[in-house]
């Protein structure tokens, strides 16, 4: 990630924020609509951000997954599915029922990788087509399931959808109690720190994803894993003659790759909200590839990428809520179907490589023969 | 005598080669039917049954009479017409070496703009059209809008590099949010009791009629026999699908033999998206009379299946759209015989989808010895 790339990324946040600062004035102050924005940007950022993490994985060791989006959207089902079925037919716990909806997620996006790897690297389909099979696989399975589980006759749960175990709590993070001794008695004060105290109070996942990119930037270019992956994505053939066992690196990183994929299928139904709808990724795999590639393969140049997109889904939700403020002559912010198109538009202008093309890794898509 | 031989040997080879190519794409629907069928006993279902709805749904059994076996066939082939056009787009967007993913936003773009001309060129013009001018201009319309939508995606790609499977993908977002707007707002059918997102009904004179009285099965299914013709003899007699097949080949070859490959690949995904935007077109003046939010989920990543099962060869398209047809249209008396759901065709057709892209596996489970050379589909980023 070069300069260029940060600034531009600085340039279209602000610019979205200050959309949403300069409409909202009327209603809020503009502290608290910057937090608010940033707290919500975070937040739905999230399953961007491991899904473009999950790509970097995958790619550095030379597999192109395609294929996030359908892994997401089928450990969105199954850590659901998991959770009510801890919860309701064995009784467990509510809390206990999240945790292990949030690992049967991750179990599923890792089943889902096994076979994208077993395609692509045992049986060399071509990639690209390898995790169209698993979009489509995702689309029908958890449609199918969905429906015969829940809904019809003859259904496992008998015609509706059972309560769900509930979703992650929110972790407050005490940075308005720090400070209530320096406040003091100044009410405008405090205020301001409670504002400021929203964008660090989080989701579990919300927050491990961003210790995962840092996570991930370290084991990526600092550990021996990490080496021997960029060297069977960049040169197999090398990595090959000095002994490195290509094809066990490569299903060891796209299984990573799916359990970060699952992580991400967890924050829709476990910690976004308590259900499940048929599509509900709606293409935000997708979207994370583009993050990954704007992001040059990078962790950190990706998680930077996926928070502009967060931010532009932030612009969707806080234009909702100013919506009966909004001047006449910017009336199209009113309309939702508009303003959502900012992501998809963002990510096929970023495609372009007009601030910048990125490299791929050299041996990305390519099959190894020995 | 020598002649007859020949060409008894020339039936013979085209008859072994047609074997050959089919023996694959028949052992992965065989394979998915059996998974398929394991699945719906492990959900409780009778899966003999669930075959039987299928078949019966479809083609129709002497049980059913018929007048209503009739009505099943018709219904097969109302439902393979989409599918061999959006077949068609996503096999020639492979041979040219792009994976167009995007059919169904062309499709969506394609019905939009079929529906506007089929509505509202009367008001705009003040007088009525005849049938043989406002239906073809109603069909050309969405057609060529459809191309217009996959030429921006293979403009990027010829000029920037942008990867068409991630960009037809958002121009599939972006046409589904600006349908939704279109059709929830100024092209919203305004009679009083309307209240789903959906254009009014197109004029007659924009309509297509039905082949045969009483069966719903139009012209439109005709149109795609012949258009699937039209791509066989595109695709191998001319220079235009030469230089497709080159590019997709070996774009770098093609370029040194002096191909202009930006130009082709703009072309190609036009082509493409001319032929995902006939299968909107067609679904408008045929058969629905207008577009409706939301009627053609899944035509577009079907057709992608398509495009596979027939190996990207338009007969083979055309018998691959015969199948999925008939599962869908299937489906409701399957549903009907044993209350499983009909998303359960959605997964035995990825499970298609799914042995006929990883041939190797079903090579490796039949032990098939596999032939001549790896067949390149799409490209890295880097293409």
């Amino acid at each position: 990630m070069d300069w260029k790339r940060f600034g531009f990324i600085a340039l279209i946040i602000t610019v979205l924020f200050g959309v949403v600062v300069v409409v909202g004035q009327a209603k809020q102050p503009p502290l608290l609509i910057i937090t608010s924005m940033l707290a919500t940007t975070i937040a739905v950022a999230t399953p961007l951000t491991l899904g473009a993490l999950s790509g970097v994985y995958c790619e550095r060791a030379g597999v192109v997954n395609i294929g996030i989006e359908g892994m997401m959207l089928t450990a969105a089902f199954f850590g659901w599915l998991g959770g009510i079925y801890m919860f309701q037919i064995y009784h467990m716990d509510a809390m206990v029922s999240i945790v292990l909806g949030v690992f049967f997620a991750i179990l599923t996006g890792a089943i889902m990788a096994l076979l994208h790897a077993v395609l692509s690297i045992t049986f060399k389909v071509d990639q690209i087509i390898g995790g169209t099979v698993i979009n489509i696989l995702a689309v029908g399975l958890t449609g199918f399931l969905n429906r015969q589980l829940f809904f019809g006759k003859g259904s496992v749960f008998g015609g509706s959808v059972p309560a769900s175990p509930g979703v992650l709590p929110t972790i407050h993070v005490p940075i308005t109690e720090l400070f209530t001794s320096i406040c003091g008695s100044s009410a405008a004060c405090l205020e301001n720190v409670q504002a400021v105290n929203r964008v660090f109070d989080q989701k579990p996942i919300a927050m491990g994803a961003i210790l995962l990119v840092f996570l991930s930037h370290y084991v990526l270019f600092n550990t021996r894993w990490g080496l021997r992956t960029r060297a069977v994505g960049e040169h197999p053939k090398a990595a090959d003659t000095v002994g490195i066992n290509v094809a066990k690196m490569r299903y060891a990183n796209v299984l990573i790759g799916g359990m970060f994929a699952g992580l991400a299928g967890a924050y829709f139904t476990i910690e976004s909200v308590p259900s499940f709808e048929p599509l509900l990724t709606n293409g935000r795999g997708f979207i994370s590839l583009a993050a990954m590639i704007f992001g040059n393969w990078t962790p950190i140049g990706a998680w930077a990428a996926a928070l502009v997109f967060g931010a532009s889904q932030a612009l969707l939700i806080n234009m909702q809520i100013y919506r009966d403020v909004i001047p006449p002559q910017w009336a199209f912010l009113q309309q939702s179907y508009i303003v959502g198109l900012t992501p998809y538009i963002l990510t096929m202008f970023i495609l372009t490589g007009i601030i910048g093309r990125t490299t791929p890794p050299a041996a990305d898509g390519v099959p190894y023969e020995k | 005598m020598q002649s007859e031989k020949q060409s008894n040997s020339l039936i013979k080879r085209i008859l072994q080669s047609i074997s050959d190519a089919s023996l694959v794409p028949f052992l992965a629907i065989l394979t998915a039917v059996i998974i398929g069928g394991i699945i719906i006993k492990i959900v409780g279902g009778d899966p003999f049954l669930a075959y039987k709805g299928l078949i019966e749904g479809s083609f129709g059994s002497p049980e059913l009479g018929l007048e209503k076996s009739l009505k099943a066939i018709s219904e097969t082939a109302v439902w393979s017409t989409p599918y061999i056009f959006a077949g068609l787009a996503v096999a020639l967007a492979f041979k040219g070496g792009l994976f167009n993913i995007g059919a169904e936003g062309q499709l969506a773009v394609g019905a939009v703009f079929s529906a506007l001309i089929g509505y509202a060129l009367p008001e705009w013009l003040g007088f009525d059209l005849p049938v043989y001018i406002h239906l073809p201009l109603a069909i050309i319309v969405g057609m060529l809008m459809g191309g217009v939508w996959a030429g921006i995606v293979g403009a990027l790609k010829a000029y920037t590099g942008g990867h068409e499977v991630i960009n037809t993908i958002m121009m599939n977002y972006i046409a589904l949010n600006t349908t939704s707007f279109l059709l929830n707002g100024v092209m919203k059918d305004r009679s009083p009791t309307n209240v789903i997102a959906r254009t009014p009904l197109i004029a007659e004179s924009a309509r297509m009629p039905a082949i045969f009285d009483g069966l719903r099965v139009h012209w439109g299914f005709v149109l795609a026999l012949l258009v699937a013709f039209f791509i066989w003899w595109l695709l191998n007699k001319t220079t235009l699908g030469f230089e497709i097949r080159t590019v997709g080949l070996n774009p770098d070859a093609a370029q040194y033999a002096g191909i202009n490959v930006k130009r082709t690949i703009i072309l190609t995904m036009m082509l493409s998206g001319m032929l995902a935007g006939l299968a909107g077109s067609i679904e408008v003046t045929g058969l629905n009379y207008r577009h409706e939010l939301g009627f053609s989920i899944g035509y577009g990543y079907d057709a992608i299946a398509i495009a596979l099962l027939g190996k990207s060869h338009p007969l083979g398209i055309v018998l691959a759209s015969f199948l999925f047809a008939a599962m869908r249209n299937g489906a409701t008396r399957m549903q009907f015989l044993t209350q499983l759901p009909v998303d359960l065709i959605s997964m035995i057709q990825a499970l298609i989808l799914l042995f006929v892209a990883a041939d190797a596996i079903i090579r490796y489970i039949y032990r098939i010895k596999s032939k001549g050379e790896r067949v390149v589909l799409t490209r890295g980023w880097g293409g």
